[in-house]
């Protein structure tokens, strides 16, 4: 298993101008980043929604990269996405999946069937032209360069170490300085779009 | 309701195109084939099937943001699925995005033997979304207004296709 920020790390110096869906991610993210203005911390607005939202904002933008920090826990509400992603086929869409095989927000319960799941091989199974998968953080940080260069969509799944938050959650630390708001808000101006 | 009076699937593309939308996130019922097969023709949209209703609303909502314009085309029955969504994906992030909605099991005397229709509308209420019943092409406009609605408040704004068996299923 990867620790989340030496992934983060590893990805960091390949991110070029890609728009960066933070995800579960956000907190560790906000601490590498150093283009704010394409990072998209969403919050949870409701779980297992991401990876359609990415999507989305990949079709409207289809000339900018758009990464999504997405969990396995999100991805498995809504695993039919998969599908949905694979049949748009937006080339600008890499989607890594955090995989730390259970619920770390709410004090590490296991996601059904946490360590069989192979996400690398549905996302291939769904119709991602490309998909893979690690477990060491050597292989991952030779290989997300290249991996980054391929056309989407792409599916990174990576087995990362739970960083369990187990205090009530109007007690926890924001993941995000700023608010989702202020966030759209300045991406929606780096995009140009108005609407 | 005489054929005469149905809902013409050419007259909502009309509307839809009218509009600007770019996108049209939908999953399919058995009422819209033929919206369905007009859509697919049509060079200025963008399809996106989904695969659970709530999906749509996630994806709608990144369309948005990015510069595009969705409209949402689903069933009451999945809108019923899909509330949190809506909630998280569109009504908080402020989207506003139209919802063309089946209206299963609507009948206009009120005697209702579908419960799906019996709970849209208190549905509609408790998410606070405003809504307009389309009957057939002369409700049309309807559409138009929803948009209007949409996009001064923000938030999204539903049209209840009530022609379930009528012009949407030739």
């Amino acid at each position: 298993m990867l620790k989340m920020d030496d992934v983060l790390k590893a990805f960091q110096p390949h991110r070029g101008d890609a728009i960066v869906i933070s995800g579960r991610a956000t907190r560790q993210w906000e601490k590498i980043s150093t283009q704010r203005e394409r990072d998209l911390p969403l919050g949870d607005p409701a779980m297992g929604g991401h990876a359609s939202f990415a999507l989305g904002l990949a079709l409207a933008q289809p000339h900018r990269k758009i990464v999504l920090f997405d969990s396995e826990g999100d991805i498995q509400m809504n695993l039919g996405v998969l599908a949905m992603i694979a049949e748009q086929k937006p080339k600008n869409f890499y989607h890594l999946l955090l995989d730390n095989e259970c619920y770390a927000t709410t004090g590490g319960q296991p996601v059904p069937n946490a360590k069989t799941m192979a996400y690398d091989v549905i996302a291939k199974g769904c119709g991602y032209p490309s998909a893979h998968a690690f477990t060491n953080l050597e292989s991952f940080t030779v290989s997300i360069g290249r991996i980054l260069s391929e056309p989407g969509p792409v599916m990174v799944a990576v087995k990362i170490v739970p960083e369990i938050e187990n205090v009530p959650i109007g007690q926890r630390t924001p993941r995000s300085k700023r608010t989702r708001n202020e966030a759209l808000a300045d991406l929606r101006k780096t995009l140009g779009v108005n609407n | 309701m005489t054929e005469e009076a149905s809902l013409s699937p050419e007259i909502v593309l009309a509307e839809i195109k009218k509009n600007g939308v770019t996108h049209v996130v939908w999953l399919p019922d058995s009422e819209t084939n033929w919206l369905y097969t007009l859509m697919k023709a049509e060079p200025s949209l963008t399809l996106v099937t989904v695969p659970r209703e709530g999906l749509a609303f996630s994806c709608a909502s990144g369309i948005h943001i990015g510069g595009g314009k969705p409209v949402i085309l689903i069933q009451n029955t999945g809108l019923m699925e899909a509330g949190d969504s809506m909630r998280g994906w569109t009504k908080d992030m402020n989207i506003p995005v139209v919802l063309i909605v089946g209206y299963r099991g609507y009948t206009r005397h009120g005697v209702n033997k579908d419960t799906a229709a019996t709970y849209t509308e208190p549905f509609l209420h408790a998410f606070h979304v405003p809504f307009y019943l389309v009957e057939n092409s002369e409700d049309a406009p309807r559409i138009s207004i929803a948009f209007a609605d949409a996009q001064r408040t923000r938030q999204p704004a539903a049209i209840l296709v009530g022609d379930e068996y009528h012009g949407f299923n030739r």
